[in-house]
């Protein structure tokens, strides 16, 4: 990571001390920068109001405020409540998305874990935070979030297939899972013989890439997938019985997910952190990697979310039908679509 | 196993860190990843226990109730629910084991050529015949 940078050797448990710093940075910085500039400002600015003004300029400061009204809050756990169940299910959430984060590169040697396994372990530890919520949705002992707990697990389960359908198309092109190799394969891309701006595989598979979006799209529960925490029919589903802490960590974890799962499929579909024109063995890419990366980022969080800001909620039925009726059939057609292709061309 | 320390050149990592212990680069990674996951559980408790700093803590009896839209929760919460989620549960598993045996073969696509395109060809018929099945069966109807 460091080391080639600087040129020098660092220890193991050196390399791992930075690494966790620039993971919790990795993590923290893009769910941070979303709130600010998607929750509270691009939401505010589509429903013609200014969103908050007065913490720090333009309300930059408006979420440390709001960490420290929710440090202050009671915590609030339910008599009835399964105290184990119900205190452990933020931390299997956050252990979920933080695991996800792992094997994002941010330039050719900035690289949490470089797992050869790469997207096969992402899609595997995504799945974990189905078990948190479901324990979340159980432990309270209460109806509302038992009903939103058993909406989530059908919700998430359902659309992880059309994810990891999508994602296989980009492995049978990269013929890699490792997520470095498969952002190299992308910048020694070539388009018809014309490798200019290397290959990236939103133009080859833009379907999967649409597959991907709406998948992401429910995994992260927003409208308009958000049965599972309706406001107008559940209170807060899942979360209800939550209160203080507790629920602002729910709300860290979703939008820390909506930032890893854009950098993933900023690294599946959008090359990365390589950018055109710039050879991508290139030492520079150490530095600049991480900020083409955290720019993509907040490219593919912006349509993210302006999704979730303009489509009305579906009907639990729709959003079944759509999965299994329509995503899944269109993906299995996408594997062999792009099988062929490969193996004709 | 201990090693000397001219034999070690384990993907560039000091020689000083492994002496003791040889660990493949295998391994080591999945280590980075158990100590990743430590962090992650120490953050969310470091933050809960900073708030236990901070915080009131007046329980009463109202207040631990669960919430039922203001009233008095009725029954029992954990009560049955509708089965029409575990269809979709099980769906889910066949799809799931079935994506598991399409990665391998989506790496070496290129080293099997027409044959592997055969091979999976069949494989995702029998697999679209099973969910054509199931949405003949109507179980894929929101009931």
């Amino acid at each position: 990571m460091i080391s080639s940078v600087l040129a020098v050797e660092l220890a193991y448990w050196q390399q791992t001390t930075l690494r966790v710093i620039g993971g919790l940075v990795a993590i923290l910085l893009p769910a941070g920068g979303l709130v600010y500039v998607y929750l509270f400002k691009m939401m505010s600015f589509m429903q013609s109001r200014l969103g908050p003004m007065e913490a720090g300029p333009y309300g930059s400061m408006q979420l440390l405020a709001e960490v420290g009204k929710f440090l202050q809050k009671e915590d609030i756990i339910p008599t009835k409540a399964d105290r184990f169940v119900f205190l452990g299910a933020p931390f299997v959430v956050l252990l979920s998305t933080f695991l996800l984060l792992l094997v994002v590169p941010f330039g050719p040697d900035a690289w949490f874990v470089d797992l050869d396994t790469g997207i096969y372990f992402a899609m595997a530890v995504s799945s974990i935070s189905v078990i948190g919520i479901l324990m979340a949705g159980w432990g309270s002992s209460s109806k509302y979030s038992l009903l939103g707990g058993i909406r989530a697990a059908g919700q998430l389960i359902a659309y992880e297939l059309p994810m990891i359908l999508a994602v296989l198309g980009v492995v049978i092109q990269a013929g890699t899972l490792n997520m470095n190799e498969i952002v190299f394969a992308q910048a020694n891309g070539e388009i018809f013989g014309w490798g200019g701006i290397g290959n990236p595989y939103i133009i080859t598979q833009f379907v999967g890439f649409m597959l991907f979006l709406v998948a992401i799209q429910a995994e992260l529960t927003q409208p308009p997938f958000d049965m599972p925490v309706a406001e107008s029919e559940l209170v807060a589903g899942y979360m209800t019985e939550y209160s203080g802490l507790r629920f602002l960590l729910f709300f860290i974890g979703e939008f820390a997910t909506a930032g890893v799962f854009s950098a993933i499929a900023a690294v599946l579909f959008l090359g990365g952190w390589y950018v055109p024109f710039l050879a991508p063995e290139h030492n520079l890419y150490n530095v600049l990697g991480p900020l083409v990366l955290m720019a993509k980022i907040f490219g593919v969080a912006g349509l993210i979310f302006w999704f979730r800001f303009t489509y009305p909620r579906f009907r639990e039925d729709q959003l079944q039908r759509l999965a299994w009726k329509f995503l899944i059939p269109i993906a299995l057609v996408n594997i062999v679509a792009t099988g062929v292709l490969k193996v004709v061309f | 196993m201990v090693v000397t320390c001219h034999t070690l050149h384990v993907g560039g990592f000091n020689c000083l860190s492994v002496r003791s212990l040889f660990v493949s680069d295998f391994l080591r990674s999945y280590l980075t990843v158990a100590i990743f996951g430590g962090v992650a559980v120490a953050l969310v408790g470091v933050l809960l226990g900073l708030g236990s700093f901070l915080r009131p803590s007046k329980p009463n009896a109202t207040k631990n109730m669960a919430y039922e839209s203001g009233v008095d929760p009725v029954g029992d919460m954990w009560s049955q629910s509708n089965i029409r989620y575990y269809v979709f549960a099980l769906l889910f598993v066949l799809f799931d084991v079935e994506a598991v045996f399409i990665f391998p073969w989506a790496q070496r696509l290129e080293t099997y050529g027409y044959f592997g395109l055969v091979e999976m060809a069949i494989f995702i018929f029998i697999l679209v015949l099973g969910l054509a099945y199931a949405w003949r069966k109507g179980m894929l109807k929101w009931v």
